[in-house]
């Protein structure tokens, strides 16, 4: 039905696609893995024509086509669905569904109940039901997320691509949407389906590819490929692999001291994290090990203040923290370097100076003006200490490479002398050099009696540089390997590991 | 990683834009002396230069002001109106002496921009409906407080209004400390960098723990007082009170100089140099179409002109 | 220009508490869309309760076809502003159109009523039309593109009108001087115009194709691109019908007065962003109806006659009230908006 072969995708400095084949067959649910960064969502983005292949072909219905635009994909019969709802919450449910396409009566005026009907029996042909007159917003995640499929391939849809659609659902939910996955099916429609969740992956999917560093790693049967190989797969690791030597950074153990100094206990948000519990000593360094979406950065922006937790404690050195405050945290000694550098992290029209002083202003100012010479002798150190390679310490930290933003962000927070550092993907989208500058330094850090979280979708990262690994799945903590047991194959079996009590068909 | 020989022509006209977004508004202003020194007549006098520098205080005074809150991605259209409120308070408390006077004309600047700051701080409504709120009640309260024009007789004020020290104008005097104090705190205070983190980059300077609410608050409240001391001032060198005309467009004014000055509205840089050329450049603007007898329609429409123009051409920067 | 969006973090928690109630609205939800809707209704009925009850000139025919008059011409402004601010946009130059289209009336009905009709539309029309293409196009501020608009149209205004000092008359005799000063039915003519034009309006918004985008646009721009809806073309032609109402508006004003008056409008682009919000119209666009609208042009207005008819009171108190209406009413959206994201 929609097919691409050969295709590659580059970014400045990243290969986000080299020679992809994917082929997406008529009545057949394709599952699309990956790990982040492996190229997943370029592929989407090539397939729907928000991104142009830099090379090779796309095939739709037998004839080699080209997308300018989104709009002419959908044209084309290749609807998407995304992880957030496309649509107008404001409107109404027939109106959000028949935009663009409303029937109209005399005078050119819609035709409400005609309007209404419609609608009506679209969501209906996909076991649906709901009041179409009622506004979007007031329906549930999931039925809006009903709605946008109904959509989808009410447009005489060929195919239909899901990014993680399940990721906002409740379990009721998933079944419906999973009945109207079956419903397309049957209607020969091809659907590309884009999942983090292994359970789900194996009750839907027909079809798998595997993707990662971006290229295709597997494609066949889903049926044929053992849950554990999938992972292994996606985490590019295999089972008993030996360990090779000093592919990282790290050093090893570290030696730390038997009182914890953060604790956090029982934090729960509802549908992101479920009563997870860890402690870090001094001189630690706890891996938070799980796929995408297992609930690892809302992990640390639970700790750091930086996302609201209904019930959960955190301490710092015995003393409790104000949770869902960023400043609290980082009066407390908590800092994270949150996981999107370039949104959360980085002021990117500041200066490196200025941006590495930006948290640590108050106590670099006297009266509230600032003192220059602190701050200097402080940029200075770090610059030299972190090796950050800038035009000089005025230049706009927009300007600079990805690994040198990140030791800038880094100096931020050292310069405040934390007690505990949340380090969330330090090393995703740099480039190698500054990768082992960062894990050095992360060693570094830890015998200095740092505590550190590691979050890392680096499976070598995390496992040589962790001395325990904290395994998360579905919001909550489902294991956790000590001492000889952090290794990639205990990590990839905790994260396969079915959930008891259920069974898969 | 389109090609390479394509992206050059893009880059050399991004070059051009970004200069003119940075020397532009003193390439103007330049360009205008030269042009008005060369075919103006009576143009080069003392007298010329004082005249025009005292019409430019008040607006520099209140751009200031908006050069801040525009700093942190917001706007404050409330100007106008505070310059007016505070030309009726002053009228009403003259009696307890100008300087007392004055006070009540600033604190009344600071409350309205203390509602301001808190309906965008706390309550999180958009700056320009927080700001046009005010700006509607501010000139509605100005008027119940003062009716129609009064005269403002007092020495003190009149002093303020048309003395001078060795041949300066108070008035520019106070304008040019002003503008010396808030680029010295954009510059060099803690509170500077902070609001600058925060019309940049909310989320990451929510992250990284400052206090954004109190910045945002302390920025109108510091654009309603400059707004206010504006009022005073324009009171002082016009002698009377005049709250139904004093300060109408000056919200618009204001934000023409900071805008024409290569501050973005997309926040996260102040000018002050650029916010005091761009008021300059408006006033020559002005003079240069008066003085060759074009109407004030000319001038009207020129600054419409300017005001695309400079937006048009920030607007690479906004698209960040 | 966002503001600050601490509550987002706890916006998941929230959105699975209303599925659990099987996505029906809570009865908080329901009151507050109530009171949204018909809130400003509400209070215009109260508030002419007790004008009545208070005032006996209040509810006599003079005064209320005064009022009827007076808001009409507003009505009329506001319901072009309606559609640009259902869009998420806001149009600070309708008040300079509305002189100016007043002024180009009035000199175009020396050569009849045709050309006094269409010359302000015109005008203001393609006024209205570079905002819009300016606003679409190149993506620049709403805000900024017409309040350079406004300084820009109140130029050409004073350069047409030899700067403000020339008031073109129009003929009282003529037909396009009954368009303002004429009656049907003990109902003045403008009255009736504004009142087809609200019909008229109600129908394209809630029964167009157009309408629809205009919805989708203010309530999602990106999603609206990816349904397939026209943006940049819904955008240019809000901000060329608020230019056209603006300057029908004007035209009907200079009929009613008989003359172009140049010194009109300021602070108008306020009154109808006031009634329009005022009205239940969403500032942050995708929610809204002109039938609001005109209800909040009469709360206006009859706050008005009645700071009038207390007399003492200065009517600059006017002011003072609708400022703080408007920021009221902003406030509680805001408040409700809070809400309907979390929902």
């Amino acid at each position: 039905m929609l097919s691409v072969t050969g295709v590659c995708k580059v970014f400045p400095g990243v290969k986000a696609l080299s020679d992809v084949d994917f082929t997406a067959r008529a009545g057949e649910v394709h599952a699309l893995v990956g790990e982040n960064g492996a190229g997943k969502s370029t592929l989407i983005k090539v397939l729907t024509g928000v991104y142009q292949p830099d090379a090779g072909e796309i095939v739709h219905d037998g004839t080699p086509v080209r997308f300018t635009t989104p709009l002419q994909a959908q044209q084309a019969g290749i609807s998407t669905i995304y992880q957030e709802v496309n649509l107008v919450p404001l409107m109404s449910v027939a109106r959000n569904l028949l935009l663009g396409r409303e029937p109209r009566g005399r005078l050119g005026l819609i035709d409400f109940r005609r309007m209404h009907r419609e609608a009506d029996e679209a969501l209906c042909g996909l076991g649906i039901r709901v009041d179409v007159r009622r506004p979007l917003r007031e329906l549930g995640v999931g039925a809006q997320q009903m709605v946008a499929l109904a959509r989808a391939v009410a447009v005489d849809a060929r195919v239909a691509i899901m990014d993680e659609p399940t990721s906002s659902l409740e379990p009721r939910e998933v079944r419906t949407l999973f009945d109207v996955i079956r419903a397309l099916r049957e209607r020969g429609i091809a659907v590309v389906y884009v999942s983090h969740r292994m359970d789900e992956l194996y009750e839907i999917c027909d079809a798998v590819t595997v993707l990662r560093d971006g290229h295709v790693v597997h494609t066949g049967r889903l049926a044929d490929l053992e849950r554990l190989r999938l992972v292994s797969l996606m985490l590019g690791r295999e089972i008993g692999e030996v360990r090779s030597e000093g592919l990282t950074r790290f050093t090893g153990s570290h030696h730390m001291s038997a009182e914890p100094v953060l604790r956090a206990e029982g934090l729960t948000v509802r549908h992101q994290l479920q009563d997870v519990s860890l402690s870090i000593r001094p001189g630690e360094v706890v891996g938070l090990g799980g796929l995408l979406g297992s609930g690892r950065s809302e992990t640390a922006r639970a700790v750091a203040g930086a996302l609201a937790t209904s019930s959960g404690r955190v301490s710092v050195g015995g003393a409790p923290v104000r949770t869902g405050s960023p400043p609290a945290a980082i009066r407390a000694g908590i800092s994270m370097l949150p996981e999107d550098r370039k949104a959360e992290g980085i002021v990117p029209g500041l200066s490196v100076r200025e941006n590495i002083a930006l948290a640590a202003l108050p106590a670099l100012s006297r009266f509230g003006l600032v003192d220059d010479a602190r701050i200097d002798r402080i940029v200075d150190t770090f610059v030299r200490r972190l090796h950050i390679k800038s035009a000089g310490p005025h230049q706009k930290v927009g300007e600079l490479s990805g690994g040198n933003q990140q030791k800038v962000l880094l100096a931020r927070w050292l310069a405040l002398h934390p007690k505990v550092l949340l380090l969330d993907e330090p090393t995703r989208g740099i480039d190698v050099g500054a990768k082992a500058e960062v894990q050095a330094l992360i060693d570094e850090l830890a015998d200095d009696g740092l505590a550190v979280l590691l979050i890392s979708s680096d499976t070598e990262e995390l496992i040589e540089g962790s001395d325990r690994i904290v395994v998360l799945k579905d919001g909550a903590v489902v294991d956790e390997l000590t001492g000889d047991a952090v290794t990639e194959d205990a990590l990839i079996r905790a994260i396969a590991a079915e959930p008891a009590g259920t069974h898969h068909d | 990683m389109t090609d390479l020989t394509l992206a050059r022509g893009p880059v050399d006209r991004d070059r051009l834009l970004r200069l003119l977004r940075e020397y532009g508004v003193y390439a103007g202003v330049v360009a205008l002396l030269l042009f008005n020194v060369a075919l103006t007549p009576h143009f080069v006098s003392a007298e010329n230069f004082r005249t025009q520098a005292v019409q430019v205080a008040p607006v520099l005074i209140v751009a200031l002001g908006m050069a801040l809150a525009i700093g942190t991605e917001g706007v404050d259209l409330s100007v106008g109106s505070v310059m007016a409120l505070s030309t009726s308070l002053l009228s009403l408390y003259l009696g307890y002496g100008p300087w007392a006077a004055a006070l009540v004309a600033v604190a009344g600047g600071i409350l309205v921009g203390l509602a301001n700051g808190t309906l965008i701080a706390f309550l999180g409504v958009q700056p320009i409906v927080a700001t046009l709120a005010l700006m509607v009640a501010g000139r509605g309260l100005a008027l119940v407080l003062l009716p129609q024009l009064k005269d403002v007789r007092d020495p003190g004020m009149a002093a303020l209004g048309s003395g001078d020290l060795l041949g300066i104008p108070y008035l520019v005097l106070i304008a040019a400390a002003l503008a010396l104090l808030v680029a010295f705190v954009v510059r060099r205070t803690t509170f500077g960098r902070q609001l600058l983190a925060i019309g940049d980059s909310r989320p990451a300077a929510r992250l990284a723990g400052l206090p954004v609410r109190r910045v945002l608050i302390v920025v109108y409240i510091c654009s309603g007082a400059l707004a206010a001391i504006a009022g005073v001032l324009a009171t002082a060198r016009l002698t009377a009170s005049d709250p139904t005309s004093l300060g109408t467009l000056m919200e618009l004014s204001a934000i023409t100089a900071v805008v024409v000055g290569g501050t973005p509205l997309s926040g996260g840089r102040v000018r002050i140099g650029g916010t005091i050329a761009g008021a300059v450049l408006i006033q020559l603007l002005t003079t240069t179409l008066v003085k060759h007898d074009l109407p004030p329609s000319w001038t009207q429409i020129a600054q419409a002109v300017v005001i695309v123009g400079a937006v048009y051409a920030a607007r690479e920067r906004g698209k960040r | 220009m966002t503001t600050e969006t601490t509550e987002t973090d706890t916006q998941p928690d929230t959105v699975r508490r209303s599925t659990e109630e099987d996505g029906s609205p809570s009865r908080a939800e329901r009151v507050s869309a109530l009171a949204q809707q018909h809130g400003a209704l509400v209070t215009l009925l109260v508030a002419m309760v007790v004008a009545s009850l208070s005032f006996d000139t209040f509810l006599t025919g003079d005064n209320l076809e005064n009022m009827a008059l007076s808001s009409a011409f507003l009505a009329v402004v506001a319901l072009g502003m309606t559609f640009v601010i259902v869009t998420g946009g806001i149009d600070l130059s309708v008040g300079s159109l509305f002189a100016l289209g007043g002024v180009v009336a009035a000199w175009g009905s020396q050569h009849g009523t045709t050309v006094a009709l269409l010359l302000p539309l015109m005008v203001c029309g393609l006024i209205g039309l570079v905002n819009g293409v300016l606003i679409a196009r190149s993506g620049l501020a709403p805000f900024i593109v017409t309040l350079a608009a406004m300084l820009g149209a109140r130029g050409i205004l004073l350069a047409i009108t030899d700067e403000g000092s020339r008031t073109y008359l129009v003929d009282k005799d003529s037909f396009f001087a009954t368009l303002g000063q004429g009656s049907l039915l003990g109902v003045g003519v403008p009255v009736w115009i504004t009142m087809a034009l609200f019909v008229l309006g109600a129908v394209v918004l809630r029964r167009t194709r157009f309408g629809q985008y205009v919805y989708a646009v203010g309530g999602n721009e990106d999603a609206a691109a990816l349904m397939g809806a026209p943006v940049a073309r819904t955008k240019i032609a809000v901000y060329t019908l608020s230019g056209l109402c603006a300057g029908l508006a004007g035209a009907l004003n200079a009929a009613w007065l008989v003359s172009g008056v140049t010194i009109l409008g300021s602070g108008m682009e306020l009154e109808a962003i006031a009634a329009v919000v005022i009205g239940g119209t969403l500032l942050s666009g995708g929610f809204g109806f002109v039938s609001g609208s005109l209800v909040g042009v009469l709360l206006l207005k009859v706050i008005q006659n009645i700071i009038n008819q207390i007399g003492s009171l200065d009517s600059a108190y006017q002011q003072v009230v609708s400022g703080a209406f408007l920021a009221g009413v902003v406030v509680a959206q805001t408040w409700l908006g809070r809400r309907r994201r979390v929902l």
